[in-house]
């Protein structure tokens, strides 16, 4: 079986995969790192997304083979170095972002790639970016709130209850 | 001064996200076991076929391949059964067939599990399915349920018919009905669709079975609302295994909206598995499996009238509904059309008569059941609906109509017609709070703007009820319920003062870590950060119903009280004892018991330890220990209610409807969590949305399921929906639990989608367009057509 070697958050990592394990098996089975989920067999849901040299990747379109020597970025390394939330995960605790917590993983990630690229997006930014994550618990009120927080913008005119 | 957090009322924020946002949930799929093998299941790829036979020699051979099961190895095992048991009209019981765990002799619907490979990885397991060979011949499927009542494919051929059950509401009051339509002033007739649902929990259904041959245990990880309600349908029903011999732990579960509350035969399967091959065994759904198996939801068609006066005083309400269950008989699905449906049908109003028919009909379906608001918003939609297009029949307001028959808040407790005592509510107070909310003066200039774009616009309004908090278990035992509703909690004070709450309850979502632990340590005046909370095990909780029907608090939460009052009066006996008084003289405030009168005081904290350590205890008068369990069971169902309304933009061009607004009121008593309780209409939100909206779940005439992935279901998505405007300040305590509450979780769910059509409605009749009805959900294509004739 093909060996692969790449850095997850920041660790050098190796494993012997199938050429059919999909990077997001060998992230949650061999490297037991269980916090990028799996919630559709299409791609749709984004409950996977991870980064891969900087870029947000669903983790479940793409095989482990084709990360060999890629710098990958999973929900497990994105708290500050001391261990508390970063900016991103505050905002989410802070507006009441998740519910059940299983498409969080992948909505954390998809809002780190969001602000990379555009620092202060509009609502209707942030709306269209997320069309890749699916949430069936908060009616996205809370999300769009908690993004729009991350960014620094004053989110206190939003109804919150 | 009130406190901000720590304490009811409060938005304290949620605890548990921590580990959800780092990535430290712990749900089904991530727990690993030492020795797991996986379980593949081979399905039915038609809706209806008899199985001539299965060989499995060649699966067997397959790498990897330790086990094959097919219906025969259970043949001997009982079946899934239904919750509740239904007569219909003429008084004959429901007609039950059997839901075995895996099918036997026939398949009934696509998906339909008649296999299952257990292997060393995930992949040889999917492999040896794909060599299984399976002789399925196809016979005739019947998915259409009027087709399935007259003459259709029979879905089980042991009952003779398609037709499970029907029931009538109230039987008594048919007569009286009939003659109220018929000697009316007018009558309005609405024929509708409650569209079919997939429910669509983020996290898909997973299992892991373990047996331990040492003792004779088992053990099953699954993904389930109510873990305790599994373990009595697995062992009183389906595989006889003594109820002390197996534990079911509910650990993170990534969402249900009832979908999970049910027993499924993988549950089953996995654990029969285990125990013969002496290893784990573990199954995890994927989203294509979750489309075909899971129990759906909704799919009614429905027949309602309503009769008024001259006066436009509501007569009656006369209700015809075909309610389809699908393939098997799941869990609560006889009781969704049914009790929790027709008893809903009086609405928030004082309409005198009410009868409810509802015919149930097997298909070659997956099965149907609870889905958020269960019978509810099939309730609420029906009446919502008719309500406004009568009052745009007799040219008359629909806010001025449903205010004219509301309940009024000095009638309380209230008899309705359908046969529930609502014991309050203030729906005019609701109306007015929505009124003011949604801008209703900026209307008419709102209106003329989007005319000047070329658009019209619409508003819809709904005023609902709801029955949740369930349930009392004398009555739900009339109406046929086969368990009890009650619920209950531990509380365990630790020597150190730290508390664990042991909760029937189950947190998929609610935030159950963080509310529960607000209204304990407000009772005992001590710190919520030194409470916690556990879920989940039944070998660490007393009992539990567990979470659906919007009953967390209403029920769980009040027997956390009892338990909780029963640690303080424990408390106060052993606190007289240390202060040298007598018991009536020690009084407990923010958590200090203080003879009265005086500065002699000791604190919760203290009074613990004493428990732990009791030296200079009165032993002959008091236990050591300070730990107590309660059970709650309610007196009546609570009666959450609102008032929401939605402006629409409707493009004639396209028949594109866009979601301008949306303001949902709702009274839910006493709100423990505002946060929370905001968090939790969103959500319904955004279900009944995605049902008015985008949702439905089309099978072809063979049964094929089309709509099986998100490919071709439309989930909502973060651009299909508004920023929502909510509220639930308007409050009405429910009279008769301990902390006053009414539950929320359904709420949003039940209300928008009659909000919404009413709404799109209302922006046609605004352009001239004759429509008075379009079935959900209301597509640009739907919209578009009905415009167009």
């Amino acid at each position: 079986m093909p060996q692969v070697k790449m850095t997850v958050n920041g660790q050098d990592v190796s494993g012997e995969v199938e050429g059919r394990t999909l990077l997001v098996d060998f992230l949650r089975g061999d490297l037991r790192l269980t916090g990028t989920h799996v919630g559709c067999d299409t791609s749709q849901c984004g409950a996977c997304v991870v980064h891969v040299n900087g870029q947000a990747v669903k983790s479940c379109t793409m095989f482990a083979v084709e990360a060999d020597g890629a710098d990958v970025g999973t929900i497990e390394g994105q708290a500050n170095g001391d261990g508390s939330l970063n900016v991103i995960q505050q905002a989410f605790q802070d507006h009441h972002g998740l519910q059940c917590g299983f498409c969080t993983p992948g909505m954390v990630m998809s809002t780190a790639a969001l602000l990379k690229d555009n620092p202060k997006p509009t609502e209707a930014e942030v709306r269209a970016y997320l069309e890749g994550n699916i949430c069936r618990c908060t009616g996205y009120h809370n999300i769009v709130k908690a993004i729009m927080a991350a960014s620094g913008q004053d989110v206190s005119a939003i109804a919150a209850e | 001064m009130p406190k901000d957090s720590g304490v009811i009322g409060a938005s304290d924020k949620r605890r548990e996200d921590v580990r959800f946002l780092t990535g430290r949930g712990q749900y089904t799929d991530d727990i690993q076991i030492a020795g797991q093998v996986y379980a593949c299941f081979a399905r039915s790829d038609v809706a209806h076929g008899e199985i001539v036979s299965i060989d499995t020699a060649a699966a067997k051979a397959m790498p990897g391949v330790l086990e094959v099961f097919t219906g025969d190895d259970f043949a001997e095992v009982g079946g899934n059964p239904a919750g509740w048991l239904i007569n219909s009209r003429d008084g004959e019981p429901m007609k039950e067939p059997k839901r075995p765990v895996l099918a036997h002799g026939k398949v009934r619907h696509v998906g339909d599990a008649y296999a299952a490979v257990i292997a060393e990885t995930p992949e040889q397991a999917k492999d040896a399915v794909e060599a299984l060979n399976a002789e399925i011949k196809e016979q005739p499927a019947v998915v259409d349920m009027k087709a399935a009542l007259e003459g259709g494919a029979l879905v089980h051929d042991e009952i003779e018919t398609n037709q499970c059950f029907d029931w009538g509401w109230i039987e008594d009051n048919r007569a009286a009905t009939d003659e109220a339509i018929k000697n009316a002033h007018h009558v309005t007739t609405l024929e509708l669709v409650n569209n079919r649902l997939v429910p669509n929990a983020m996290e898909p259904r997973a299992s892991t079975g373990i047996y331990d041959p040492g003792t004779d245990e088992y053990k099953l990880y699954t993904t389930s609302q109510n873990p305790h309600l599994t373990r009595l349908l697995i062992c009183a029903f389906v595989m006889g295994i003594p109820e002390n011999k197996l534990t079911v732990i509910a650990p993170d579960v990534g969402g249900g909206f009832g979908s999970k509350i049910y027993h499924y035969g993988e549950e089953a399967l996995v654990l029969a598995a285990a125990k013969k091959l002496g290893r784990p065994v573990r199954w995890t759904a994927s989203r294509s499996e979750a489309f075909l198996t899971d129990a759906h939801g909704r799919d009614h068609v429905t027949k309602i009238e309503l009769a008024v006066d001259k006066d436009g005083m509501f007569q009656a309400f006369r209700t015809e509904t075909y309610a389809n269950v699908g393939a098997y008989l799941s869990n609560f699905s006889t009781a969704t059309p049914t009790f929790l449906h027709g008893t809903l049908m009086a609405g928030n109003y004082t309409v005198p008569n009410v009868y409810v028919n509802v015919k149930a009909v097997f298909t070659n379906t997956a099965p149907v059941d609870a889905y958020r608001g269960a019978g509810r918003p099939e309730a609420t939609y029906s009446l919502e609906r008719v309500i406004d297009k009568c009052a745009r029949e007799l040219g008359v307001d629909p806010i001025a109509l449903r205010r004219k028959n509301f309940i009024k808040p000095d009638q309380y407790p209230y008899a309705g017609a359908a046969g529930l005592e609502y014991d309050t509510g203030n729906y005019d107070a609701l109306m007015d709070k929505m009124e003011e909310l949604a801008d209703f003066g900026g209307f008419e200039d709102r209106r003329k703007a989007s005319e000047a774009k070329g658009l019209l616009r619409g508003r819809g309004v709904n005023s609902y009820i709801e029955a949740c908090g369930i349930a009392p278990s004398n009555l739900v035992g009339i109406l046929g319920s086969r368990v009890g509703l009650y619920d209950a909690a531990t509380v365990r004070v630790n020597a150190t003062g730290t508390l664990s709450v042991m909760v029937g309850a189950h947190s998929h979502g609610q935030g159950h870590e963080t509310v529960f632990p607000q209204v304990v340590a407000d009772m005992l005046g001590i710190d919520a950060q030194s409470i916690d909370i556990v879920h989940g095990d039944t070998s660490k909780i007393p009992f539990g119903m567990g979470s659906y029907g919007s009953r967390s608090l209403a029920v769980c939460g009040s027997a956390v009280v009892r338990a909780t009052e029963k640690i303080i009066a424990k408390a106060r006996k052993i606190a007289a004892h240390m202060l040298e008084a007598a018991e009536g003289d020690v009084t407990f405030e923010d958590g200090n018991f203080t003879v009265a009168g005086t500065d002699k005081s000791v604190s919760f904290g203290e009074v613990a330890f004493k428990a732990y350590v009791p030296h200079n205890f009165p032993l002959e008068d008091i236990e050591p220990g300070l730990e107590e369990t309660a059970f709650y069971d309610p007196a009546n169902f609570t009666y959450p209610s609102g008032a929401y309304a939605c402006e629409v933009e409707v493009d004639p061009e396209t028949g594109q409807v866009t979601i301008d607004s949306f303001t949902a009121v709702d009274d839910f008593g006493n709100v423990m969590n505002p946060m929370v309780v905001s968090g939790q209409v969103h959500g319904g939100l955004g279900q009944g949305i995605g049902q008015a909206m985008l949702e439905n779940t089309v099978y072809d005439d063979n049964g094929q399921l089309n709509a099986a992935s998100y490919m071709d279901y439309t989930m909502p998505r973060a651009d299909d929906l508004p920023f929502y405007t909510v509220d639930h300040s308007c409050v009405t305590p429910c009279t008769h639990n301990p902390l006053g509450v009414k539950g929320c979780g359904e709420a949003g769910a039940i209300g928008s989608p009659p909000t919404i059509v009413n709404a799109v409605i209302d922006a046609l009749q605004s352009g001239g367009k004759d429509v008075t009805h379009i079935d959900m959900p209301l597509t640009p294509a739907r919209v578009w057509a009905a415009m167009n004739g």
